[in-house]
């Protein structure tokens, strides 16, 4: 029977794993994503997964390894966080390239230096031109249900994608929260078989891969890579959908909160979303019509639904919980206010850098936030395009 | 029984002709001659180099078996991914559940990894490590031409004192390389993996029965093949088997192997021929014949030479 149990998001993504039981896990831990390592590395010891555990040296192998183990056929699971992926880059752009559906949990943490080990969100955002899909959850549970259904994703034929599934450091993956924990037979049903494409085990049917590819063949095959994206984004919808009918908890490509009638709307990923909520009630009562667009899917990135859902808004402010440095502001702003230019849409939109190193954001920020954006809507454009919120000095 | 050279020429060719590599180099002979030492099912992994870009430019292959490549320096971490998931097939196999349909129940499949000295000795060197310590299986060959070949004839730590590589120019002052080369194959039998070896290509049963060793075993192994290559060594092409003996009989690069911890000669030159013979057939040693700067360059390397191979001796017993 599924069972409602406190767990950390740590817990709770070993947990998925155990209930995956996928055929290889390749891994190296680093904080705050250590704690999966470890209980997964226990359930490999009791025996409670059938999973060839490799405790690799590095990120970098870790992600080699896995890479290969995929190609090799069969599933593959992985766990990390930021400088862990910066080392990880250079093979996250070839698992994607050689269409791998290797499934990554990352924990985000803000990249050195200096070093800090608490949430932001610039080591997911860095790797976000990697080919990867991206999906970001609030919470303990958004964690764990986001983790079964990336293995769905992944795997879909159109598709082919590795997926990260990324929750924020500390904030998520050491809170206890109630989680409800899904039957095995039902998280082993949702998933079904792995199903390998041209598996390097396969003696009789040879195949090549990760070859020398030059000016006459890269492009198309970039250009045939470009493609999987627009299924990518389907499979999250449909593989949402079918979640829901399952378990009881729908998914899409983004979450909207009051934005049915909001005037004024904050558009934030994973946890600060569940801050932002709690601004919302308050506003609301206050007869504020405040909203929020909670995104998921970060890759692919949801142009037109966010254009839909953003059409009626009278301002809009965009929290990214990392800097691009030169650039003019963050990579959330910037994809964005590109999708609304391109629709055609002049909604006057502001940018906020916020929670840097973990830096906690309050619901009194988020309240104003809000207010800004009342005073944004009254004056045709803001008068800041970007703050840095909550920072001194 | 180890194979005989006519069962060996009767082996199918895994590594096919129509490849891009340089006439002479040793890669695609060194290749040919491991993979021709098992008849099991073989697939191979290789790091970035020239064994990858020439034999793979898309859409052509010269590989009949299955072959991965992801990148530089991870040879060892990709070919142990592959096995351990051939591992985790078999071990849910032995609980019940069938094996994938693409897997031959009945073989005994091996893994092997093809890597330079640039991917094994120093960028790659993390990755066979922690490849080794863990344990998996497999057979991992160095392809050891002594540079960065694939790039432009860079230096490695694999490069002898004294080579001529772009980065380690001879020039007026330097005379090419300040540092003797890293004992690579000592530092894997430091690892007390199961079998450890050194080949060359010009000694086609001493690499076979090495390969074929190594293949035969549940774990780590790794053989390291002095890899002639005509292009960054100044070389005439049609050296490559004749330098590669001249290594051996110098005791520039002895032939020996560590089985289990025993470390054993497998090739004792009748007399040990001074370094000059092994030096001047290759332009990369020209400039220490020029000058007394080069002849006392080549008194240091000839005593280094000395110097591990009575080091060598030791080790084997032999002293």
């Amino acid at each position: 029977m599924p069972e409602v149990k406190p767990m950390e998001g740590n817990q709770a993504v070993a947990e998925a794993m155990r209930q995956i039981n996928p055929d290889a896990v390749a891994a190296y831990p680093i904080t705050p994503s250590t704690e999966i390592v470890q209980t997964f590395a226990q359930f490999v010891a009791d025996g409670e997964v059938d999973t060839n555990f490799v405790a690799v040296e590095s990120e970098h192998s870790a992600m080699s390894a896995c890479t290969a183990a995929a190609a090799a056929g069969g599933r593959v699971m992985n766990v990390t966080s930021a400088n862990g992926l910066a080392l990880m880059w250079e093979i996250l752009y070839i698992t994607a390239s050689l269409r791998q559906p290797v499934i990554l949990t990352v924990v985000n943490r803000a990249l050195s230096g200096n070093i800090n080990i608490h949430c932001d969100h610039s080591d997911t955002m860095g790797a976000r031109d990697a080919g990867w899909i991206q999906l970001y959850g609030e919470n303990v549970q958004e964690a764990y249900d986001n983790l079964i259904q990336a293995v769905v994703i992944g795997e879909r034929e159109d598709v082919r994608l590795p997926v990260m599934s990324c929750l924020d450091g500390f904030l998520v993956s050491h809170s206890y929260e109630l989680l409800q924990v899904e039957d095995d037979e039902a998280v082993q049903e949702f998933i079904g078989p792995y199903q390998p494409r041209y598996p390097l085990l396969d003696i009789e049917n040879p195949i090549t891969m990760g070859p020398l590819d030059l000016w006459d063949f890269y492009f198309e095959h970039k250009r045939d890579q470009w493609e999987a994206y627009g299924p990518a984004k389907q499979a999250i919808i449909e593989v949402g959908q079918a979640f829901g009918e399952e378990f009881g908890r729908p998914y899409g490509l983004m979450e909207k909160y009051h934005l049915d009638d909001a005037d004024f709307v904050v558009m934030a990923m994973s946890s600060m979303a569940g801050t932002a909520k709690d601004a919302v009630e308050t506003l609301r009562e206050d007869g504020v019509k405040a909203g929020l667009l909670k995104l998921r899917a970060f890759r692919p990135f949801p142009s037109e639904e966010i254009v839909a859902t953003l059409q009626n808004a009278a301002a809009v402010a965009i929290c990214d919980r990392a800097a691009s440095f030169g650039a003019e502001t963050g990579p959330l702003y910037a994809e964005t206010i590109a999708a609304l230019y391109s629709a055609g849409m002049q909604i006057p939109c502001c940018n906020y850098i916020y929670g840097l190193g973990g830096r906690q954001v309050t619901p009194e920020e988020i309240v104003g936030i809000y207010r800004d954006l009342e005073r944004i809507a009254a004056e045709g454009q803001p008068s800041q395009p970007l703050q840095f919120l909550g920072v001194r000095g | 029984m180890p194979k005989n050279l006519k069962q060996l020429s009767h082996t199918p060719l895994r590594l096919t002709g129509g490849h891009r590599l340089c006439p002479g180099c040793g890669e695609p002979i060194v290749v040919r001659q491991v993979l021709m030492a098992t008849d099991d099912p073989v697939i191979a992994a290789s790091c970035t180099g020239c064994l990858e870009v020439s034999t793979t430019i898309f859409p052509y292959t010269a590989w009949n078996i299955p072959w991965i490549h992801i990148a530089f320096e991870n040879a060892a971490a990709t070919i142990a991914g592959i096995e351990a998931m051939y591992k985790a097939h078999k071990a849910r196999a032995a609980k019940g559940t069938p094996l994938p349909d693409y897997i031959d129940p009945d073989a005994d499949y091996k893994f092997v990894a093809f890597a330079g000295d640039g991917g094994t000795y120093d960028i790659g060197f993390q990755s066979l490590s922690g490849a080794t310590e863990r344990g998996h299986q497999f057979l991992y060959v160095c392809l050891n031409n002594e540079a960065y070949m694939n790039t432009g004839i860079q230096r490695s730590s694999a490069t002898p004192m004294g080579g001529h590589t772009t980065t380690s120019p001879a020039g007026s002052v330097i005379p090419g390389k300040q540092q003797h080369q890293k004992d690579l194959t000592a530092c894997m039998a430091a690892h007390d993996m199961p079998y450890v070896a050194q080949s060359i290509p010009g000694r086609w049963r001493d690499l076979t029965r090495k390969a074929e060793k190594a293949f035969a075993i549940d774990g780590p192994t790794f053989i390291n093949v002095l890899t002639p290559c005509p292009l960054g060594w100044r070389l005439a092409p049609e050296m490559t088997p004749e330098i590669s003996q001249l290594a051996a009989d110098t005791c520039m690069w002895p032939l020996y192997e560590v089985e289990d911890g025993q470390w054993k000669l497998t090739y004792k030159p009748k007399e040990k021929k001074p370094i000059e013979e092994y030096l001047e057939p290759q332009g990369r040693f020209r400039h220490l014949f020029r000058d007394e700067k080069g002849a006392e360059m080549r008194q240091k390397m000839q005593e280094w030479a000395d110097y591990k191979w009575n080091q060598l001796l030791e080790r084997c017993g032999e002293q």
